[in-house]
């Protein structure tokens, strides 16, 4: 029987800024349904490829398809249409500070969708409620919300049109251990709830380890191991195993100069 | 040679930020006429640019239309040429100082506000954020500020060449002693239709700069607060030349 075609396949996908190679020739599967949890440090270049795949950077060189479809080099209306499929969670909320929270959270349904305002309003209420947050929390600012409670409105409004796909960059960070948990559960209930399929970059092995389905470690701009989550531990690549206990020793060197 | 070589490099610096400008105009201006149109924020952006500026432009206008008036008579006393001063008045207003110096000021309250809102929310990601959702951040974004600012420039000039008029007529009767109904026959008399027009026609050319420097300088920060800041003072700086560079071939063109 031939194999499903992956949600996301990303192929030779190269990018450069200037002279620095940040991704190097990435080849990844992502199949429909599956929590995949890219890991790696700090300007391994996660980030700019979860850019690439929805879109917000485009590759030098390379192909990503989503459920077949090439999106390298699309005109805007077929991009449109597949941003549709998409949800993200950005690393630092990334919320209109302009509007309350409840028309952040509302904002792709009114926009994407055309679901008129009043019913939009309601809608907001039911996916704040399903990521922990009061119906007051709906009238404030974001500016007036706790770092938590910010990535969960942001959370709120990457599941709100129910997408297909949905990005988690780096979920975790700037949290405390107690509220990054609870943004994990959340990741799973909501991903779980939508059936959708996840994709998640983070350098916290906590969360890879409680959100992920598999795992991938980015090194240098390419990936240098995948594998289920449960084989981790015992992937037997010097790369992973260093980066998952944290240790200074081993082959990742970090550009540091000795005190 | 290294002269030549930084010229060289400067010309083609302006050429391709002229070309980047150019692109930029050209699809906001593209975004104008094709839905889905964001009423909504059309309205809140012509009440932060027209209605919220109204206090600024009025106090330059009062005052500068005083000060002319003074100055004009100080000129005009010396050839007993008194009685044009409320032309002289009325066509500076109306002609050339209203849209200009309302431009100038909405530059420095607008634009720069423009900047730094756009300029913060493409260092925070809101930018990014906005294309998540399938919404075009140019036709969300700049749109709005354009549109209103060709709207509302033309609005609040109207409003300056009234209270411009106003601050001259205060202060010739009061303090020049001209008779208050010869005073505005005189004003009424010469001016015509075109004079006010063309003010206008400049005022919206003004609007329409200020929000594209405004946006472009915004949308294109880089770097966080120090790019936000720098995004400021360029939108400022550049809408203003622009401005006094636009006047001057609009008003050859009026001439």
């Amino acid at each position: 029987m031939a194999e499903a075609t992956p949600k996301i396949s990303i192929r030779g996908l190269r990018k450069s800024f200037g002279r620095k190679v940040v991704l190097d020739g990435i080849d990844l599967d992502i199949r429909a349904g599956e929590s995949l949890v890219i890991i790696g440090g700090s300007g391994s270049g996660k980030t700019v490829l979860i850019k690439n795949v929805i879109g917000l950077v485009s590759p030098d060189d390379g192909s990503i398809k989503i459920d077949g479809e090439e999106t390298v080099g699309m005109n805007a209306r077929d991009r449109a249409r597949i941003m549709k499929k998409f949800g993200m969670l950005f690393q630092g909320g990334a919320l209109f500070d302009s509007l309350p929270v409840w028309e952040n959270v509302a904002f792709g349904l009114v926009t994407e969708q055309g679901v008129r305002r009043t019913d939009a309003k309601a809608r907001a209420a039911e996916v704040l409620a399903a990521v922990g947050l009061a119906p007051e929390v709906a009238e404030l600012w974001p500016a007036e919300l706790s770092g938590g409670m910010q990535k969960r409105v942001s959370l709120a409004r990457a599941i709100a049109t129910e997408p297909e796909i949905i990005l988690f960059d780096e979920p975790t960070t700037g949290l405390d251990p107690i509220m990054g948990d609870v943004i994990n559960d959340l990741i799973i209930a909501c991903v779980r709830k939508l059936g959708a399929t996840a994709l998640t970059i983070t350098h916290d092995m906590q969360s890879a380890r409680k959100i992920a389905t598999r795992i991938a470690m980015i090194h240098r701009g390419r990936i240098i191991w995948h594998g289920p989550v449960a084989e981790v531990d015992r992937s037997g690549n010097p790369f992973v195993e260093q980066f998952i206990y944290g240790s200074a020793e081993g082959p990742i060197q970090m550009e540091v100069r000795r005190l | 040679m290294d002269f030549i070589a930084v010229v060289g490099r400067f010309f083609l610096g302006f050429l391709a930020t002229s070309g980047r400008i150019a692109i930029f105009a050209g699809e906001g201006l593209g975004h104008c006429v094709r839905p889905p149109f964001y009423f909504r924020l059309i309205g809140r952006q012509m009440m932060d640019i027209g209605y919220y500026s109204l206090p600024v432009v009025g106090l330059t206008a009062l005052f500068t239309g005083m000060v002319l008036a003074l100055q004009s008579y100080t000129g005009f006393s010396r050839f007993n040429a008194e009685s044009a001063i409320a032309t002289v008045v009325v066509l500076s207003v109306t002609r050339e100082l209203a849209p200009v110096l309302a431009g100038l000021m909405i530059a420095g309250r607008v634009g720069a506000a423009m900047a730094a809102e756009i300029g913060t929310m493409r260092v925070t990601e809101q930018i990014d954020a906005l294309t998540t959702l399938s919404t075009n951040p140019v036709k969300y974004l700049v749109v709005p500020r354009l549109l209103a600012a060709i709207l509302m420039l033309p609005a609040c000039v109207f409003v300056a060449d009234i209270i411009g008029v106003l601050g001259g007529y205060l202060v010739s009767t009061t303090k020049l002693g001209f008779n208050p109904a010869v005073y505005i026959k005189n004003t009424i008399q010469y001016l015509e239709v075109i004079d006010v027009i063309s003010g206008l026609i400049k005022a919206a050319v003004f609007g329409f700069l200020i929000a594209l420097m405004g946006c472009y300088h915004g949308y294109n920060s880089r770097g966080g607060a120090q790019g936000v800041g720098s995004a400021t003072t360029n939108a400022v700086v550049s809408s203003s030349i622009l401005i006094l560079a636009a006047n001057y071939l609009l008003t050859e063109a009026f001439f």
